[in-house]
C-alpha cells in the first residue's frame, strides 16, 4: 500500500511535469517552425514572379543574333572603306 | 482508515494522475498536429514556389550560353577589325581613351595587347576624328547602295560626326535660338520707315537738295 501511494506521488509529481515539459518543447518547436516556412513559401512565390521576365531572354537572343549580324555586315563593309593599318 | 478505502483512495490518485498524464498528452499532441498541418501547408505553397522557379529559369542557361557565345563572335569581329584597321598600338590606345584602365588587361583575341602601353590616343590620333568626319558628312555610303540595303541609318547616324560640332550642340540644350525668319511672311514685321527709298532731304556733303 505505502508503495502505490509512493507511486502516485511520483507519478503526479514526476511523471506529469516531465510528461508536460516535453511536449510543451514540442509544441514550441513546432510552432517557431511555422513561420519560418511561411517566409519560405513567400520568398519562393516572390523568387517565381521575379523570375516571369526570364521568357524574355528569349526576345534578347533574337535581338542579339540580329545585332551581332548587323555589326558583323558593317565591320565588312568598313574593312572595305577604311584602310588597314600599316 | 479500513484498508478497503485506502485501496480506493490509491486507485482514485492513481485514476487521476492517468487521466491528468492522458490529457496532457491529448492537448499537446493535437496542438503539435495542428502546427505540422501548418508547415504541411507552407511546404506545399514553397514547394509550387520552388517548382516554377526551377520551371521557368530551366531554359535560362542555354539561352545564356547562346548569347554569350553570339556577343564572343561579336567581340571577335570587332576587335580583329579595329586591330586591322588601327594597329595593335592604336587599338589599345583607343580601347584605353574609351574605357580607362581597360589596357591593362588587354584585347582578348591579343595576349600580347596586355603589355602594350597604351598611347594617349585622344590627344594625337586624328584619323578616326577624320574617318568619321566623311562617313557622317561627306561620304554617301548609304544612299543608293547597290550592294544592298544601307549602310547606316542616314537620320540617325550623325551622333559621332555631332561631335565635331562646338560645343553648345553636343550637351543638348532644351532649346537653341532659332534663325530669324524674314521675308514678306515672316511673323516678325518691322515697320517700315518712310525715308527709306524716298528722295534725298540733304546731299551727304550737306548741301541742300535743290
Amino acid at each position: 500500500m505505502i508503495l502505490w501511494w509512493i507511486g502516485n506521488v511520483i507519478l503526479i509529481a514526476v511523471v506529469l511535469p516531465v510528461v508536460v515539459y516535453l511536449l510543451r518543447g514540442v509544441l514550441s518547436a513546432a510552432k517557431s517552425i511555422v513561420p519560418s516556412v511561411q517566409q519560405i513559401a513567400d520568398v519562393a512565390a516572390a523568387g517565381s514572379k521575379d523570375l516571369d521576365a526570364a521568357a524574355l531572354l528569349l526576345t534578347t537572343q533574337e535581338q542579339v543574333q540580329q545585332t551581332v549580324a548587323a555589326v558583323a555586315n558593317y565591320g565588312g563593309s568598313l574593312d572595305l572603306i577604311l584602310d588597314d593599318a600599316r | 482508515m479500513t484498508p478497503l478505502l485506502a485501496f480506493a483512495a490509491a486507485g482514485a490518485v492513481t485514476i487521476v494522475a492517468a487521466a491528468l498524464i492522458v490529457a496532457a498528452l491529448v492537448f499537446y499532441l493535437v496542438s503539435v498536429i495542428l502546427q505540422l498541418r501548418k508547415i504541411t501547408s507552407g511546404l506545399d505553397k514553397a514547394i509550387a514556389g520552388v517548382g516554377e522557379i526551377v520551371q521557368k529559369s530551366a531554359p535560362v542557361n542555354d539561352v545564356v550560353t547562346t548569347i554569350n557565345q553570339q556577343l564572343d563572335a561579336g567581340v571577335d569581329l570587332l576587335e580583329g577589325l579595329l586591330v586591322k584597321k588601327a594597329g595593335l598600338l592604336d587599338a589599345v590606345g583607343l580601347v584605353e581613351g574609351l574605357y580607362a584602365g581597360s589596357a591593362a588587361a588587354g584585347l582578348r583575341n591579343f595576349p600580347e595587347s596586355s603589355t602594350i602601353t597604351a598611347p594617349r590616343i585622344g590627344e594625337v590620333y586624328t584619323r578616326g576624328t577624320l574617318t568619321l568626319a566623311r562617313l557622317g558628312r561627306e561620304a554617301p555610303i548609304a544612299v543608293g547602295n547597290p550592294a544592298g540595303p544601307a549602310l547606316r541609318d542616314v537620320e540617325r547616324g550623325s551622333l559621332a560626326a555631332r561631335l565635331l560640332y562646338p560645343e553648345v550642340r553636343q550637351s543638348r540644350p532644351p532649346s537653341l535660338p532659332r534663325s530669324p525668319i524674314i521675308g514678306a511672311d515672316a511673323p516678325v514685321q518691322y515697320e517700315q520707315r518712310e525715308d527709306i527709298g524716298a528722295p534725298r532731304k540733304r546731299l551727304p556733303g550737306g548741301a541742300p537738295v535743290s
